[in-house]
């Protein structure tokens, strides 16, 4: 048997979680650029570090984004990796699929790629890993045949996402899903054609616990809340304490606003609603007894990003709560105020966050039309620089 | 044929299983059965059994189609996937739920990642497909995941764990605020290539494009100086330019961070800490940092309270504490010295020994 070309790779196929390594290999049976991608980073895993050039503007008919140029800076010795541009495209809301669309992409990517994806990458696309460049008219033409389009990339709106919603959670306190739907296919010119500033995020969560890191990921984050009480069931509380669950330790001690008192002797759960701050954590533990009120909408979040330029930000509140609700007309006004304020104020490679920070949540809430309200600050400011408008001043 | 544009996404709702179309929006509530076995109620009384393993997130053609298999087999053609790259089967005939556990565990499949389980880690592409990496990220993946395995198919932590990597500062993993965090990082700053920065770069932008002011334009060879005493090699002048890499061998590695959560159950959102300034890039299965990564949970379950995330349990023990119990050496490059760094000082004399 001949030596293998990939020994340090090869021990990424033992262990118990499974291998990316057995997947290029499977790829590479039947792919040239799988076989040469797989040899290229074994060549990284000795030189320890990466072998693709910098950028390379490529794309397809109509659209300035959705594709990522890339290309080996080894080309001579890894020839069918020489180009190995990415596809990204925008998968279904919450990522449900039938297994027919599913066996569909698969043969028009067996076609025109490497037979790699990712399932899915970070912002959500399915990524289909690897093509020339010849090929990516031709596969996005196939694509369209089948119903699928391209995502985000550069500077324009990248893919949104959404959590299940309410497709399989009893929590979602809007249809993160069919928002989802309508934002993307109401924004597809700025989902195609980048002409923003930067990238602009936007992710949907149906609750507070946030299982898409709208928060801290998206530039504009909705979040599913609720105005009114928690429904409780006080039987299911009850058996919930018989079956084990320590109340007073597992739930009431860990409330953070310790809005809840439990009364051992007769089983009793009391919320002070008024006080509850809706973090999810006693709904969370106990989802038979509690649930979200049904005066439902989202708080409204901006400014989330990763490190770059100037450091990480978590959103920040700027709509306590808003109706959601088709045709989301309040929803899409602020957006279009948002994005048309950081498109004519933001610097090249600003994002909303930052751009707020230089010019000032002041003027931000100003010119898209928002009262200043407390639940938009942890605290209010600590030092006495601060502005007044000299209409004010009279 | 003129070409279809903006046409969107296919409907989710062509995609859901009949027992979600008829109880969309009806669902009352869900149980945790086992590691990886969840059941959602809805208020019709109808029942979806989800059935949650894990996936290399790097998957062939093949893979997909085996997947399908699976679910033609047990779920009617129905699955998803989640926003941390596990696939959920949805089985909607209880007779079929312990048949297809059976059967995924059998075919190497990883039953679990929900509940008090390390789910499975958000990461980047790395060497594999990216230009900018500090460090490989499936591989790294593999090699953490294969260590903490048991904690991705068990119960055995107090609480929620979410383990992510990105392979550079541009995070398109978005770890910043993950329980533990696997970062690339370099450590030297750009070697300046002046013909290519002359032929390809737009040179204010590069400037610009520097958060710590480090880089200005050279008149006499019409390129830029790099200060490299100012330089914290994020790499996003190299990002804005060809002519600036600062990929490195030596240099480059992987950098811990612990303590971040998303979520706003009981505490907010909170961001990541820098534990480990750096550790080697030592392929294929970088055991300093699988060392570290698994050292830092195993601390934390042994002294975590129920429910209490790796940030939580910080905050309750103070990161003076925190750094005794999981016997990791403190280094000057923790102590913050960017933007807002006075923040993270302290300015009590309340603190333990």
């Amino acid at each position: 048997m001949a030596d293998s070309e990939t020994p340090l790779l090869d021990e990424l196929e033992e262990g118990p979680w499974p291998s990316f390594v057995k997947e290029m290999k499977r790829a590479a049976e039947k792919n040239e650029a799988a076989k040469d991608l797989l040899r290229q980073l074994e060549r990284s895993y000795v030189d320890k570090v990466g072998h693709w050039k910098h950028g390379g503007i490529v794309g397809v008919k109509g659209y300035g984004g959705g594709v990522i140029g890339r290309y080996s800076d080894l080309p001579e010795e890894f020839p069918a990796v020489a180009e190995f541009h990415t596809m990204r495209v925008n998968m279904p809301s919450g990522w449900f699929y039938n297994t027919k669309k599913l066996r569909e992409l698969c043969d028009v990517w067996d076609k025109h790629g490497s037979g790699l994806t990712n399932m899915h990458g970070a912002t959500g696309d399915i990524i289909l890993l690897g093509t020339s460049t010849d090929h990516l008219q031709p596969c996005f033409d196939d694509l369209a045949e089948i119903g699928f389009d391209l995502g985000g990339s550069g500077s324009d709106m990248r893919t949104p996402s959404c959590c299940v919603g309410p497709g399989r959670c009893e929590w979602a306190c809007i249809d993160t899903l069919e928002l989802l739907y309508d934002l993307t296919m109401t924004y597809q010119d700025q989902l195609h054609r980048p002409m923003f500033p930067y990238k602009s995020k936007m992710k949907i969560s149906g609750c507070p616990n946030d299982c898409v890191a709208a928060v801290p990921r998206s530039d504009i984050a909705i979040v599913g809340t609720w105005r009114d009480k928690i429904r409780i069931d006080p039987v299911e509380v009850a058996n919930y304490a018989n079956d084990g669950l320590d109340i007073v330790q597992e739930v009431v001690m860990l409330c953070p606003t310790r809005c809840m008192t439990w009364d051992g002797k007769t089983k009793t759960l009391t919320i002070e609603d008024a006080e509850c701050n809706r973090c999810m954590h006693c709904i969370n533990l106990m989802p038979k007894a509690l649930r979200p009120g049904v005066e439902r909408g989202a708080t409204i979040l901006v400014g989330g990003k990763a490190p770059i330029v100037h450091g990480a930000l978590l959103s920040w509140v700027i709509v306590p709560f808003m109706k959601i609700e088709p045709p989301y007309t309040e929803l899409k006004e602020l957006l279009d105020k948002i994005w048309e304020w950081w498109d004519e104020n933001g610097k090249m490679r600003e994002r909303l966050g930052e751009l707020i920070n230089r010019l000032g949540m002041r003027n931000f809430l100003k010119a898209v039309g928002l009262p200043a309200v407390p639940q938009m600050v942890k605290a209010p400011r600590a030092n006495p620089y601060y502005f007044w408008d000299p209409e004010e001043v009279k | 044929m003129a070409t279809r544009t903006d046409f969107g996404p296919p409907y989710f709702r062509d995609m859901l299983p009949p027992v979600i179309q008829k109880n969309y929006g009806q669902w009352k509530y869900h149980e945790r059965i086992k590691p990886g076995l969840l059941v959602h109620v809805a208020e019709s009384g109808d029942r979806l059994w989800t059935v949650r393993v894990g996936s290399p997130r790097l998957v062939s053609t093949d893979w997909i189609r085996e997947v399908c298999d699976i679910a033609d087999q047990f779920c009617d053609g129905h699955l998803r996937f989640t926003s941390r790259h596990n696939v959920e089967f949805l089985v909607s005939d209880e007779a079929k739920v312990e048949p297809l556990i059976a059967y995924l565990q059998e075919h190497g499949y990883p039953v679990g990642g929900t509940g008090h389980a390390i789910t499975n880690p958000v990461h980047t592409q790395g060497w594999i497909h990216c230009h900018t990496p500090a460090t490989d990220a499936s591989g790294i993946v593999k090699a953490v995941m294969d260590e903490l395995y048991e904690y991705f198919v068990d119960w055995k932590l107090p609480a929620y764990c979410r383990v992510s990597l990105a392979c550079c500062l541009n995070m398109c993993g978005a770890v910043h605020c993950s329980d533990v965090a696997i970062l690339g990082i370099h450590r030297k700053p750009p070697v300046i290539n002046h013909d290519v920065v002359r032929a390809k770069c737009e040179i204010p932008n590069v400037i610009a494009a520097c958060p710590t002011g480090a880089i200005r334009p050279d008149p006499k060879t019409k390129s830029l100086i790099v200060n490299e005493e100012k330089c914290m090699y994020c790499g996003n002048c190299y990002t804005m330019c060809p002519g600036m890499p600062l990929a490195d061998p030596v240099g480059d590695g992987v950098s811990i961070w612990v303590g971040g959560k998303v979520s706003s159950a009981r505490t907010p959102p909170k961001f990541s800490r820098l534990v480990i300034p750096y550790l080697p890039n030592n392929p294929p299965r970088w055991p300093e940092t699988t060392a570290a990564v698994k050292n830092i949970i195993e601390t934390w379950a042994k002294h975590a309270r129920k429910h209490e995330r790796m940030g939580e349990w910080i905050d309750r023990i103070g990161w003076e504490r925190f750094f005794t119990l999981a016997g990791i050496e403190f280094k000057p490059q923790l102590i913050d010295d960017f933007t807002l760094a006075p923040e993270t000082y302290r300015s009590t004399p309340t603190f333990k020994w």
